[in-house]
């Protein structure tokens, strides 16, 4: 069932590019000023690296996603508008989205709220994922190779990323707060813009705004944005004054995060943005128009990640020139002393990874840095071991740090020590070690499926 | 000499999802992105070229409503995986920064 609102324009407002990273209070209470037809934040990315989806963590503190959830749960509740959350804690798996649904119970005992809740699940188990493998309903995205199923047994979490319909039918259904694992970032905008009878082209580019806060605004910050989509076109503006969005702002927003900024890939469709048109309505106002959408066949993208390994690391620096100007050969001796030392502890060259980033040489670019002449009078160096297990992780960094203080090199002056170690304890041991590994879409049988939608009276 | 880091407003890079970074450069005004697009010195060959990859996996934008060019390429390794250096992808740009365009 689709509700149509009645009216000819339908105003979103988003709080800020990530569930925790905070906004200003004027700013929320500027933009319910204009009557929003709903409030939402996306609570996700993978853009802070494959540990979050592993581990369960989320990216952004409990206490300052509490804090933004309880402002927006008041604004929303109180305005009979609904509040929707997509990828929960950061990487939407059901871990994540049990700490944001807790959060959100908590607020509503603490301040006395009441609603419909509805959470929305991502988390695809195992079974499933291979069933649908079989059925050759997986397909590789880019230069991944083809899915098998050891991969998938390797996965610490597999999720899906859910277009806009089961958030739509979550709003059928009478939520009032919706909560979601992982979904496609516009999509929350995006279901309540063409639930609401506009066009999918402006909903869903009205949801690549609205995804990231002010972003598209200048001065950048983690700020409010409204956006009305009103037939062929959204307007977008950002609700704190000493924001604007500019034509060049909003039209240079789509390079942000994108591999093309004209052509997005959405569950059931391709968002076309190569005839928008940026035309400033006021100096603080953008309109666009002109983007297309073309219906696909369904399909949803599935992340993963697993894990790696345990970490042990160091960190130290040499302003010894002769050392500087050997670094490369030097850690080579480095490595292989370590080598040697491990072995005499039954551990092999197998059993663990060393890693060398090495500051003032190559640490930011690593094999792509063209820059090859070290020009530096001090270099900083990382060394980091990952074992199977902390035991040997710990072990072998150990002797990676007395190799690095103590290994003999050419015209060697500084017989006391290479490096200069700030700390002590000068080993760390940081969290595991986890990689990305699914870049993958399946093609569900619809869109609601892979996505089971629960609902509480809270 | 047209340095980009002289021409340019903006040059930066990022992730696009884990396995992918993208690199925007963006003019101040169009004249100067109509430019700089005229001389082709910006394309996938360049990018091919700074950052070690197959030409054909550079994807290659023009944006004129951004007065911008965007090139998508794989990242090294994936974001975070071992021995990444850059889990955003951040800080990969500056090669760009010496590109000298015949203006």
């Amino acid at each position: 069932m689709t509700t149509t609102i009645a009216t000819d324009e339908f105003r979103l407002l988003s709080t800020s590019g990530l569930l925790g990273y905070g906004f200003p209070e004027a700013s929320l209470a500027a933009g319910l000023a204009v009557k929003p037809h709903m409030i939402g934040v996306d609570g996700g990315s993978t853009d802070p690296g494959p540990y979050y989806l592993g581990s369960g963590k989320t990216v952004n503190s409990r206490r300052a996603m509490k804090r933004d959830l309880r402002l927006m749960l008041r604004a929303a509740l109180g305005a009979n508008i609904p509040l929707l959350v997509g990828s929960c804690g950061g990487s939407g798996s059901d871990p994540h989205l049990a700490i944001v649904c807790d959060i959100v119970r908590e607020i509503a005992r603490e301040d006395g709220h009441h609603f419909r809740l509805a959470t929305i699940h991502s988390e695809q188990d195992k079974a499933s994922i291979k069933r649908r493998l079989a059925d050759g309903r997986i397909k590789p995205l880019g230069k991944a190779g083809p899915l098998d199923e050891a991969t998938i047994d390797r996965a610490a979490h597999i999720t899906a990323m859910m277009g806009s319909e089961p958030w739509a039918r979550a709003l059928d259904e009478g939520a009032q707060v919706i909560l979601a694992g992982r979904s496609s970032d516009p999509a929350p905008w995006a279901a309540c813009a063409i639930r609401s009878g506009q066009a999918p082209a402006p909903s869903w580019y009205a949801g690549k705004f609205l995804e990231c806060g002010a972003t598209a605004a200048t001065p950048k910050g983690h700020d409010c944005l409204l956006t009305t989509v009103a037939g062929d076109h959204i307007v977008v503006e950002a609700t704190n004054p000493i924001r604007v969005c500019t034509p060049l702002s909003a039209a240079n927003h789509s390079l942000h995060e994108n591999a093309s900024p004209c052509i997005f890939v959405e569950p059931g469709g391709i968002l076309d943005g190569t005839d928008c048109r940026f035309d400033a309505v006021s100096e603080r106002t953008v309109k666009i128009s002109g983007m297309q959408w073309r219906p696909m066949p369904y399909t949803v993208k599935l992340e993963a990640a697993e894990f790696v390994g345990y970490r042990a690391i160091t960190i130290c620096g040499t302003r010894d020139p002769m050392l500087i100007g050997q670094i490369d050969s030097f850690l080579e001796s480095v490595r292989k002393n370590v080598e040697d030392k491990s072995a005499a502890l039954d551990v092999s060259p197998n059993q663990y990874k060393l890693i060398f980033r090495v500051y003032g040489h190559n640490g930011v670019m690593g094999p792509r840095e063209p820059i090859q002449e070290v020009r530096s009078h001090e270099l900083g160096i990382l060394a980091e071991v990952i074992a199977d297990t902390q035991e040997i992780a710990s072990a072998v960094l150990a002797l990676a740090r007395v190799n690095l203080l103590h290994v003999d090199f050419p015209g060697r002056m500084c017989r006391e020590g290479n490096m200069a170690f700030p700390f002590s304890p000068s080993d760390v041991i940081p969290e595991p070690s986890y990689r990305f590994t699914l870049s993958h879409v399946v093609a569900p049988n619809d869109p609601y499926e892979m996505f089971p939608i629960e609902y509480e009276a809270v | 000499m047209a340095l980009i880091r002289d021409i340019a407003q903006v040059c930066k890079s990022k992730n696009a999802g884990p396995f992918e970074l993208t690199i925007d450069v963006v003019f101040e005004d169009r004249a100067m992105f109509e430019r700089v697009r005229a001389t082709g010195a910006l394309g996938p060959p360049l990018f091919a070229r700074l950052y070690g990859v197959d030409v054909n996996d550079v994807l290659f934008t023009e944006f004129p409503a951004g007065n911008a060019f965007k090139a998508t390429i794989p990242r090294a390794v994936g974001s975070g995986d071992v021995g990444d250096t850059d889990v955003y992808g951040a800080q990969q740009h500056a090669p760009l920064l010496d590109v000298d365009i015949p203006l």
